[in-house]
């Protein structure tokens, strides 16, 4: 069998799985987010917080949730850093550097999980475990919930209540992700991947002497980081590192991983709207633009045009034996076109088009399907922006799902596409334009300028991959990456809730004849063609500068 | 009702909410930082301890290293090399040119896994291709058989994404085959049938790629010459 139909029966493969999931997970997760019935352990949880899961928000209050929960988090992941080397279980691993420090905190709590530090060497068993695996699980529940409170403002009329902060999080958590989590570990040890709380040791080699090997939880924390679309790597090759990923059939369960609740959410949405349809709508632009950038991967990456690899007769470099050209293609776009960020090989070594395919699909938004709960309100913004381009072609006051999108809405969703470019595009021009973080790059010419491009669209997209020839642990990328990191997750956040309680204070508008039918393929491509041309508007310049002209010279 | 989240933007309620969010912050500690991942370690250590603990490869009863983790076959550096030269009696794994040495914490020497990160248009490299790609061809050309560069597969000269890639293809194990049974003294048709018997097929029949284990390999290798 070819290389290339191996490739092909991997996707067909993949997608089956989803499809089998889909129904019962969406439809679950609906379930999880309108009941009124509490189990005990939440209710327990409840008790802890002082929280009263049955009082229902408007959004201010909905928000601060959000906000205050996240400060927290970032400050207490920040501490336990900072005070590694006084604490127990930390294999007596020093403390982490401020601004690495923040860099990290920033990274973890905004789902993006960016990594400056080389986890075998610099994190003991406690951050790893106690610290950055729990806001792998709270930073996944922290962005379902925001997307269930959109979908909320939907659903609900006249009222401007989004339901409570604490019930969606400890739900998202202890119905959603926990029970899929520990599945997905177990299947990830019986692969290979290592469970263990042991100590530095040594291991015997070949030739004699040893190698030192250091235990770690990875397989617990290696499924939260596929399924809560973080990707924060338990080693420095994250999803390379064989005990991480040790097999073929645990590469493809962790890309399905990824793309499990993100694809399912689209149910979900049209379960709590009442209108499956609505969701199946979305759900086909997710589709279509993953296969399209799955076979735009595949194919660059089998014609390998590059110098070195028109020599060595194949793009392997940065790929492991086992995963091969299009193991490690499908796991690229899962991961930058979800909020991941994992990855199996080294992006950086992608061809030219393959690198700018990956850096595309995060500036698309990350929408197809996109992080949980962050890739359905990012879609839905986009769905929002769509319908108000079709009322502009007809001169009609636009209406999403029985909802009169008015000006406040559009400035809502336009400010919401425009903050994350923004953050991107300025802060690569001032690493640009300042004189030592150019001392970072380790490629020249068109690479070096995608390596800055690359970082600054995953932190503003809460991706997390890298072009990683840069040597980010600087105090200038960990300060400005962390920072960039904090505002393209928590501003469009405020946007989004504020949009949330803007649609569930309106009435409902009846249907008629004269509207946009958003539950049809018609909307499916308009949605696409929003999408497309609000990223090429946004990004050519930037794009045609680093990866085309890498790309078109070879 | 005192619901936390009801308090109006005063003083005392931010501080009330701030309370609020570290106790939720530490009880979901405990639920997702304590007990899941003592959970899923006490089901890995009881059903799958062998691979939970690293998958080890014993050799008559010496450990040799992990399934999983690829290792070096080199002979002793000799004085004045900047790189230890490989050990030709040994199949030879893929480069690892992105692995390296731990720079923090460095009472350890902790492997730090990790790709090149090289462009395929940067001249470095190309460079080490090319290089690789000659040493390949002369480490493994034999008395009345060449090795073509054309026939050195891709994996013999490209660094893998981890630097610890267990595995090879089976046309870069097939390429060594004559070298090793030279160096063995063992027939070549003997190594080219170990090698087969250690080639692993895609993962039915159509996940990942066809690879073999270098270390399983050299292993059955060492057991052939005893």
């Amino acid at each position: 069998m070819s290389p290339v139909l191996a490739g092909v029966l991997q996707l067909l493969a993949l997608v089956a799985a989803l499809a089998l999931a889909y129904r019962p997970l969406g439809d679950h997760m609906a379930r999880v987010y309108s009941s009124v019935r509490h189990l005990r352990v939440e209710k327990w949880i409840y008790r802890c917080i002082g929280a009263d899961p049955a009082a229902n928000l408007r959004w201010p209050a909905y928000l601060r949730g959000v906000l205050a929960f996240s400060a927290v988090s970032v400050l207490f992941l920040y501490l336990l850093q900072r005070l590694q080397g006084g604490l127990p279980g930390s294999l007596g691993f020093a403390s982490i550097d401020p601004d690495q420090a923040f860099n990290t905190a920033a990274s973890f709590v905004s789902n993006t999980n960016w990594q400056s530090y080389a986890g075998e060497q610099a994190m003991g068993h406690l951050v790893q475990t106690g610290g950055l695996a729990v806001q792998n699980f709270l930073s996944a529940a922290v962005g379902m919930a925001v997307a269930v409170a959109l979908v909320r403002g939907f659903a609900r009329s006249r009222t401007g209540e989004l339901g409570n902060f604490w019930a969606d999080l400890v739900r998202g958590t202890v119905r959603i992700l926990l029970p899929l989590s520990l599945i997905g570990a177990i299947v990830l040890v019986a692969c290979g991947a290592v469970q263990n709380f042991a100590g530095v040791h040594e291991v015997g080699q070949f030739l004699g002497g040893s190698q030192q090997w250091r235990g770690g939880a990875v397989a617990s924390q290696e499924a939260i980081k596929e399924l809560g679309t973080n990707g924060g790597g338990y080693f420095n090759a994250n999803s390379a590192h064989p005990f991480e990923n040790p097999n073929p059939f645990s590469n493809l369960f962790e890309i399905f991983l990824i793309l499990l609740i993100p694809f399912a959410l689209t149910r979900t949405f049209g379960r709590m709207t009442g209108s499956l349809r609505q969701g199946y709508a979305i759900l086909a632009a997710m589709v279509a633009i993953w296969i399209a950038f799955v076979a735009l991967m595949m194919w660059t990456e089998f014609h390998h045009g590059a110098p070195a690899y028109d020599i060595a007769g194949g793009a392997l470099e940065g790929k492991e034996t086992r995963f091969g050209v299009a193991g490690s293609s499908l796991f690229a776009v899962s991961t930058t076109l979800t909020s991941t960020g994992a990855v199996n090989s080294a992006l950086s070594s992608f061809t030219g088009f393959g690198g700018g395919i990956a850096m595309l699909g995060m500036q698309l938004g990350e929408i197809a399907p996109g992080g949980v709960g962050s890739g359905l309100y990012g879609v839905l913004i986009m769905a929002v922006i769509a319908v108000f381009l079709a009322g502009l072609m007809v001169g009609r006051t636009p209406e999403y799902l029985g909802k009169k999108i008015g000006g406040r809405e559009i400035k809502l969703a336009a400010l919401y596409i425009l903050i994350t470019p923004a953050l991107v595009l300025c802060f690569t021009a001032v690493a640009l334009a300042l004189p030592t973080p150019r001392d970072s790059l380790l490629n020249t010419g068109p690479h070096g300028f995608s390596e800055i491009l690359y970082a600054y669209t995953s932190a503003a997209n809460n991706n997390g991959s890298a072009f990683a020839g840069l040597a980010a642990d600087t105090p200038w990328f960990n300060t400005s990456l962390g920072m960039v990191m904090l505002l393209g997750r928590f501003l469009p956040m405020v946007f989004v809730l504020a949009l949330a309680g803007s649609l569930a204070e309106r009435s409902p508008v009846p249907e008629t004849s004269g509207t946009l039918r958003t539950d049809k393929p018609l909307f499916s491509g308009l949605l696409i063609a929003t999408i497309v041309i609000v990223a090429a508007l946004t990004y050519f310049p930037a794009l045609a500068l680093g990866p085309l002209a890498e790309g078109l010279a070879s | 009702m005192n619901d936390v989240m009801s308090m109006n933007g005063s003083a005392g309620g931010a501080a009330r909410l701030f309370a609020a969010s570290l106790r939720a912050l530490l009880v979901l500690t405990v639920l997702c930082g304590v007990l899941y991942p003592l959970a899923v370690t006490g089901v890995a250590q009881g059903l799958f301890p062998h691979r939970a603990n690293g998958s080890e490869i014993r050799e008559r009863g010496t450990v040799v290293g992990s399934s999983l983790i690829g290792q070096r076959y080199d002979l002793p550096q000799a004085e004045g090399r900047k790189t230890p030269a490989p050990d030709l009696r040994w199949f030879q794994p893929r480069p690892s040119d992105g692995l390296s040495d731990n720079t923090v914490n460095t009472r350890y020497r902790l492997l730090v896994s990790g790709a090149t990160n090289r462009a395929g248009d940067d001249k470095e490299l190309i460079r080490s291709v090319r290089e690789a790609r000659a040493a390949v061809v002369r480490d493994n050309s034999t008395p009345g058989h060449p090795v073509r560069p054309s026939a050195v597969p891709p994996d013999a000269v490209l660094s893998s994404g981890s630097g610890l890639d267990p595995d090879i293809s089976p046309a870069y194990a097939h390429l060594q085959v004559r070298r090793v049974a030279e160096r063995n003294h063992l027939p070549a048709e003997r190594v080219a049938r170990l090698v087969d018997e250690h080639t692993r097929q895609r993962v039915l029949g159509f996940m990942g790629e066809p690879r073999v284990n270098v270390l399983e390999l050299n292993v059955a290798l060492r057991e052939l010459t005893r």
